[in-house]
């Protein structure tokens, strides 16, 4: 093994390590916490499959934002959109021999990568030009639509720029990262564009869990659109805690007689 | 984000926002302006000295806060916000799923009105997430400022002090959010932690208190309450011949009629009182109003305080054991309502001791819709023919409760009513109803007059939709289902040019309506 490959292994490891332990102790916390009162945005469904239609609603469509603003709406679906399209299109290095679907899907699909780096850039653009935008964005703001437009723009040249050598390069990666799925990993293939978009991929995973990425589970977790607007005929416990990895809504707890005349000074 | 604007002990917050010089109202077009910052017209910090009053060292002891600023504030504060984000999951969630992609920024009658960036729904999250980065998350503690992150310093307090108090929490930013977040949610949150090491507002904190010591909002102990009531009552019977009934404290009534204080004698809220009155005694439906609970306003939901919250709304549960009635009415009230709706059957229930055949609780306007529909009582829309109607969707009801047993109940059967009390109905612009109403400007706890600029900025919005119907359909009557709806337009809508008769409750177009006597 290769002091690259030996580098860039762990790297791959520890960027790996960093997001599946951050994001399942996010997720581990937002299903942890209790929420008391129910809180739905109404108008709001009255039974949970409405309710799953909401959700589907605003995870899908983005129902809220085109609600709101259509020229943001466009840039945001169409990132994302392209996002899922690019992300599944990688899925095909993991194979040996690409599956028949994924094939189509690559030879079907060009063009999503420049899409991707578009919309992006599109919404660097938004963030610059809408004055309000430019007022409420952070230097973070920036730097995440930089280092994905960085990943965009690295993948784009590894895949139509024949001098980057990674279309050549093209079996040794697929070995290595194969491998690296595998915990078997080959040797590393040296060839800078490809490290390059392979190391930003990597950062990208280790930010992850501490931004405002987290939005990608967290949306799963909203109050004001998950839950039903059933209060008036469902009792629920003062601090009822949602258990962890269970689905729906919490059992109504019985509450003490006690605590619901409570006369005590209040917490303060 | 942001650097800060203010550099002000507490003691300068008071004597500050007394200066709040008489502020103008602008010019009614009917059209709601974006302020832009090409033409100058957005300024950062325009508002931040616009302060409520804060809380005498009295008041804070009776509702066991710190009396006064604590001396290690910066740590007591700190603690708490871990507290609260280990308690409410919407804030824990809010904190950290904002993208900051924009798309509230324009939302908020506070922004439009004051067109001061802090009020954007996101600038005024991101006053208390720039501590929460700093304290609690990886990111901030790395990035420092590059994310976001702020220390909560006397100026960060300052500026929570003044914008936190400039959210009437009407969730309409939630609407548009692509990840929910409310920020009534995070404003509420931003008030517990003031409150809790000594930096109360004056106007909800005393109110809390007289709810503790006398039994209401208005502080109307109970003899003055039931002498109101007796004269009222006479007044009735003098006007319509009949002899209509206030009662109090009648045990064993069919109904427990739990209403905002104001209904009791401010204008216009005790027409309604009458209007609710009349349908009682056409239906021949027993019903008793109570001291115990003569306030159907909770304002322990406006400080974010779950054990004020419930201490209030404990006095209603109290009322049911006594009384005994079957069914739980409540008045024309905006955050009652979702206070009721939403939250009492987890504060104070369950209401098995109501009869189950009826929702517990239930709003006034559900309750008369239903007579109407079934033909117990008669409405004559021809009383009302010298009003041409609008409504206006409180944001309580609109977006944090419901009516009925359908989603958006609470814009159909408001509607429905007026439209069986009247000849001419007419909405306001779709932008301006329904589920994205502008808040009146003075809900939230902002009622209060040091903040009268405020409060006239917020009501911008809906003043230029009220003002486009009046002007194209000659509207002259508001009808509102909001005590802090009414007191806040009937005081804002003179500064507009907009005569103060033009607010009034639903049920007032319903008193006027009703056929009294002749049964069918
Ligand atoms: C369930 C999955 C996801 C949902 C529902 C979702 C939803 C959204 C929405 C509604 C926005 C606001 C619109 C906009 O500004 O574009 C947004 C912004 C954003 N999302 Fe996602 N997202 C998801 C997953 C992801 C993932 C996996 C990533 C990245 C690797 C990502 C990166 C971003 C970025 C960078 C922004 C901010 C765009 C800007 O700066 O203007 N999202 N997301
Ligand atoms: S709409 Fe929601 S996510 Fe977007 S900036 Fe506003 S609060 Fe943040
Ligand atoms: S809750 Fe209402 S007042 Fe508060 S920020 Fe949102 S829109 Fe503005
Ligand atoms: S007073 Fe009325 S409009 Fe204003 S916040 Fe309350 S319900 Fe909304």
């Amino acid at each position: 093994m290769t002091g690259l490959t030996l580098v860039f292994s762990a790297y791959f490891y520890i960027a790996v390590d960093i997001f599946l332990v951050g994001l399942l102790l996010k997720i581990w916390k937002y299903a942890a916490t209790p929420a008391p009162l129910k809180i739905p945005l109404t108008p709001a469904p009255k039974t949970t499959v409405g309710v799953g239609s909401r959700m589907f609603q605003e995870i899908v469509l983005f129902k809220s934002l085109f609600k709101s603003n259509k020229l943001l709406w466009v840039g945001g679906y169409v990132f994302h959109l392209s996002l899922l399209f690019v992300f599944m299109k990688h899925l095909r290095f993991l194979f040996p021999s690409t599956p028949a679907f994924l094939d189509n899907l690559v030879n079907f699909d060009l063009y999503t990568g420049f899409i991707l780096l578009s919309a992006l850039a599109f919404l660097f653009i938004l963030r610059l030009v809408i004055d309000r935008h430019f007022y409420i964005s952070v230097f973070n703001d920036y730097l995440l639509l930089g280092l994905l437009m960085c990943i965009a723009t690295t993948g784009l040249l590894s895949r139509f720029w024949e001098g980057g050598g990674v279309r050549a390069d093209l079996p040794d990666i697929k070995v290595f990262v194969g491998g690296l799925f595998t915990f078997n990993p080959g040797t590393v293939p040296d060839n800078r564009l490809f490290l390059t978009h392979f190391s930003l991929i990597m950062l990208l995973l280790i930010y992850f869990p501490f931004s405002k990425l987290v939005h990608a589970v967290g949306i799963f977790f909203s109050p004001t659109r998950n839950q039903v607007d059933n209060s008036r005929v469902k009792r629920w416990g003062p601090w009822t805690v949602k258990k962890p990895g269970r689905a729906g809504s919490p059992e109504p707890v019985p509450v003490q007689p006690s605590l619901i005349v409570s006369k005590d000074t209040p917490d303060s | 984000m942001a650097e800060q604007t203010v550099d002000k002990t507490p003691a300068e917050i008071v004597s500050e926002a007394k200066q709040n010089k008489a502020f103008k109202a602008p010019e009614l077009t009917g059209e709601i302006f974006m302020p832009r910052v090409e033409e100058g017209l957005i300024v950062k910090g325009v508002t931040a000295d616009v302060k409520p009053h804060m809380a005498k060292p009295e008041i804070q002891a009776k509702l066991g806060f710190p009396e006064t600023l604590v001396d290690n504030w910066e740590e007591v504060a700190v603690r708490k916000l871990g507290e609260l984000l280990e308690k409410y999951k919407s804030l824990q969630v809010y904190m950290d799923t904002c993208v900051r992609c924009g798309s509230c920024t324009d939302k908020c009658q506070f922004f439009l009105g004051t067109n001061d960036p802090n009020n954007m729904p996101v600038a005024r999250a991101e006053l208390l997430r720039q501590v929460y980065k700093k304290y609690f998350t990886t990111e901030g503690k790395l990035f420092g400022k590059l994310a976001g992150a702020h220390r909560l310093d006397l100026k960060v307090l300052g500026d929570w002090y003044a914008y936190f108090h400039q959210c009437s929490q009407c969730r309409r930013c939630s609407v548009y959010c692509p990840q929910g977040i409310d920020t009534a949610e995070i404003s509420m949150a931003a008030r517990e932690i003031m409150d809790s090491i000594g930096l109360g507002q004056k106007y909800v904190n005393e109110i809390l208190g007289k709810v503790h010591t006398i039994g209401n909002n208005l502080g109307m102990n109970p003899k003055a309450l039931a002498a109101t009531l007796e004269s009222t009552e006479e007044d009735l019977e003098e006007e319509t011949g009949q002899k209509i009934r206030l009662p109090l404290d009648e045990a064993g009534a069919e109904v427990l009629m739990v209403t905002p204080s104001a209904d009791f004698f401010a204008s216009p809220h005790v027409e309604s009182l009458l209007g609710y009155a009349k349908v009682f005694h056409q239906a021949g439906i027993s019903w008793t109003l109570s001291t115990a609970a003569s306030e159907a306003g909770n304002f322990g939901m406006f400080i974010g305080n779950y054990n004020q919250m419930q201490k209030v709304a404990s006095r209603v549960s109290d009322a049911i054991r006594e009384m005994k009635p079957k069914r739980l009415i409540v008045g024309e009230c905006g955050h009652a309502w979702r206070v009721a709706y939403s939250f009492w059957n987890t504060l104070i229930g369950p209401f098995d001791m109501l009869d189950p055949k009826y929702p517990s609780p239930q709003h006034i306007c559900e309750f008369t819709l239903d007579l109407v529909r079934r033909g117990a009582i008669k409405l004559d829309k021809s009383a009302n023919d010298e009003f041409t109607v609008t409504f206006h969707d409180s944001c309580n009801v609109a977006r944090g409760s419901s009516m009925g047993d359908r989603p958006g109940g609470q814009f159909t059967i408001p509607r429905e009513l007026i439209k069986a009390s009247c000849n001419k109905f007419v909405d306001m612009d779709k932008d301006t109803i329904h589920e994205r109403t502008f808040c009146c400007g003075g809900g939230g706890g902002l009622l209060s007059d040091e903040i009268l600029q405020i409060r006239i900025q917020g009501a911008m919005p809906k003043m230029q939709a009220l003002h486009s119907v009046i002007e194209s359909d000659g509207v002259n009557f508001m009808a509102l289902i909001c005590a802090i709806c009414k007191a806040q337009f009937t005081k804002i809508m003179p500064k507009y040019g907009i005569p103060m008769s033009v607010a009034g409750g639903v049920h007032q177009l319903v008193g006027r309506a009703i056929e009294l006597g002749a049964k069918a």
